[in-house]
């Protein structure tokens, strides 16, 4: 073998080398061709359970999400907020995040069917659509479940805000960066409850180890019927609620 | 900054009909992100033009090969601008090249655009124009010479063997450019299209929407522009070029018109979850830019006068009026159709309970003068180009014959 066709040998072998080893990485695309992300290692999966019941619509755990993490105080900007539904007797359905208020219908009580709140939060999906669709991997899943934003990275284009299904992102206005809930990962890794688990009076957040037996995630699960939003979209939520009403979206 | 911002959306939030998420107020792609798709619209509409003569061997379009090819060009430079004002961190842009995401349909807009720019319209552009710049860089003064010079990257072979190979050369980039044009903005449209949360959006119809929308804008804008210059500088215009090019524009128009309908049929025969809150957004939101200018303005009108020119034999004149109207208002039509679908696909929350409203800055970098400096921005390079590219008076036959 001259010295020519030796160079030619190498360099096609390393090329499609390069090209095999990123048709690995283009089928990760399909689903079954994917390899499983969480649950994989020692570390935990994180996840919350809601107990809509159990929610007063106090507000405190918005106000402690805010303060914990520097999220504006003005009322378009949130990681969690509570939704409250009033369903009349006609059936016609009122939601309110209550933080906001104003201008909001106050309806008589004996025109009210059923009322409860829903505490709404980043639901950090197994499949999350704002990962999928971030054109510089800015935000990412950790091997713990938990999705993430890198704010050093994220250009601001906005597309993983039009990819959430359940709006629970804000580009923040002064970062200039996508913002959203990430279980308050600095205080988990520490060992601590999100800040919104650790203020709710009434235990209606439930945070913990999906995969650890002695979490009061699993007890939540187990003896709940559970629903997560929108299931249909294939997101595969972390976040599930007990007794969530089939109006909630 | 935060002030102001929270003045405005206060204002906004006054204006919500139902329930919306909180985080939903405001309109996260705004007029920028309407100006983006209708220019590579352009761009790949205008290539397709230029694709007819010498693939499809279409004699009659002739006369405005060049000019599609220059404004194909003109449009494909500022094409990235809106989206890069448009960024919280445009000096993060150079990441999407670096530290590609694979699996998002956006980070490919660099190698979709780069591919495009380079491997498509400058070769073709230099290869189609080789000739020329050689012959009159040597019958040139300073400083034009050198510029030719420069561009022609110092061959100076024209001998037939060279000339048959740029016109085999031009061939093959047209072949390769077909399918690259529809890459360009099918992309586009895929972008909108897979944003499963987005019921307004996700649709399978919508690259293809979004590529025979690009074929009628691209092909109306050139016969715009050829009937503006051709007359300024004082030559007549080719009226069989014309009616051919109006004649690919109406069946290019009947086919988006149709799949625009089918998507419109199919979403009320099927009546999932969505369609009542997407009802209330026609009615409420986009009833003006909706009904009245996309669909019968900027579709069925001049659907009805090219009709009618296609019917009676009216004359030149005549003939050259109804053109011109007709084009104007498709561009008219096919801008409103990015802005009903950008804007529109925002205006309603995804808990689909309510509508919340778009209020267009006047000013500030993502407000109405930028958009109208971004859209203006590609004439002004295309009067750049056609200075140092003129593609008049070339007698064309010299590379027909590869």
């Amino acid at each position: 073998m001259d010295r020519r066709n030796f160079l030619r040998k190498t360099l096609s072998f390393i090329i499609s080398l390069g090209a095999l080893g990123s048709l690995k990485e283009i089928l990760q695309v399909i689903p079954a061709v994917a390899e499983v992300k969480n649950g994989e290692t020692a570390k935990p999966v994180y996840g919350m359970g809601i107990q809509i019941d159990k929610c007063i619509g106090c507000g405190r755990c918005v106000e402690a999400c805010k303060i914990e993490n520097d999220v504006p105080q003005e009322p378009f900007f949130f990681r969690t907020w509570v939704e409250k539904y009033v369903i009349k007797k006609d059936g016609t359905v009122i939601v309110q995040n209550i933080a906001n208020e104003t201008g909001a219908e106050t309806v008589p009580e004996k025109d009210i069917l059923r009322s409860f709140f829903v505490p709404k939060l980043c639901n950090q999906c197994a499949n999350p659509p704002c990962v999928q669709v971030c054109p510089v991997g800015a935000t990412f899943s950790t091997e713990e479940g938990v999705v993430l934003v890198d704010e050093k990275r994220c250009i601001g284009c906005r597309y993983c805000i039009q990819a959430c299904p359940y709006g629970a992102r804000y580009l923040h206005p002064t970062k200039k960066t996508a913002d959203k809930c990430n279980f308050c990962y600095h205080r988990i890794e520490k060992g601590l409850l999100p800040a919104c688990v650790e203020v709710c009076p009434t235990q209606a957040r439930v945070f913990g180890d999906l995969k650890s037996m002695a979490s009061p995630l699993v007890r939540f699960k187990r003896m709940n019927k559970l629903h997560v939003l929108k299931p249909y979209l294939n997101t595969e939520p972390k976040v599930s609620y007990a007794n969530l009403d089939g109006e909630v979206r | 900054m935060i002030p102001q911002m929270t003045e405005k959306l206060l204002e906004l939030l006054k204006q919500v009909m139902g329930y919306i998420y909180p985080n939903e107020i405001e309109i996260h792609w705004s007029i920028l992100i309407v100006v983006y798709p209708y220019l590579t619209g352009l761009v790949a509409g205008a290539f397709i033009l230029a694709s007819l003569v010498k693939v499809f061997n279409v004699k009659e379009v002739q006369p405005t090969y060049r000019l599609s090819l220059l404004t194909a060009l003109a449009f494909l430079i500022v094409a990235p601008l809106p989206l890069l004002l448009h960024l919280g961190h445009p000096t993060r842009a150079y990441e999407i090249f670096l530290t590609p995401n694979l699996h998002s349909a956006m980070a490919m807009f660099g190698f979709v655009y780069a591919w495009y720019l380079m491997v498509v319209l400058l070769l073709e552009i230099w290869f189609v124009y080789r000739q020329d710049l050689v012959l009159w860089s040597e019958r040139e003064g300073f400083p034009m010479k050198w510029i030719h010079k420069i561009i022609t990257l110092f061959s100076k072979d024209v001998s037939q063997r060279a000339l048959n190979f740029d016109g085999k050369a031009v061939k093959i980039i047209t072949i390769i450019g077909i399918p690259s044009a529809f890459l360009l903005h099918g992309y586009v449209g895929f972008i909108f299209g897979s944003v499963k949360a987005n019921p307004w959006w996700s649709s399978v119809l919508m690259p293809i929407v979004f590529l025979f929308s690009a074929i009628v804008s691209g092909i109306a804008l050139v016969i715009l522009l050829y009937m503006i210059i051709i007359p300024f500088r004082r030559e007549k215009l080719d009226m069989n070029c014309l009616d051919k090019m109006a004649s690919f524009l109406f069946y290019a128009v009947i086919v988006d018109f149709s799949l625009e309908l089918l998507d419109f049929i199919h979403r009320l025969y099927e009546s999932e979850e969505s369609i009542k809150i997407l009802s209330e957004l026609v009615i409420n939101k986009l009833f003006v830019s909706l009904f009245i200018i996309q669909v019968l303005l900027g579709m069925i009108l001049p659907l009805g006068i090219m009709v009618l020119i296609k019917l009676f034999k009216f004359q030149d004149e005549l003939r050259k009026l109804l053109y011109f109207v007709t084009v104007i208002l498709i561009q008219l039509g096919i801008f409103s159709t990015r802005w009903n679908v950008v804007i529109g696909g925002q205006m309603f929350s995804k808990s689909f309970r309510g509508l919340t409203t778009y209020k267009m800055e006047l000013m500030g970098i993502e407000g109405l003068i930028t958009a109208l400096v971004v859209l203006i921005l590609p004439f002004v390079f295309l009067a750049l180009l056609l200075k140092i590219f003129p593609p008049w008076g070339i007698k064309e036959p010299s590379l027909e014959k590869a």
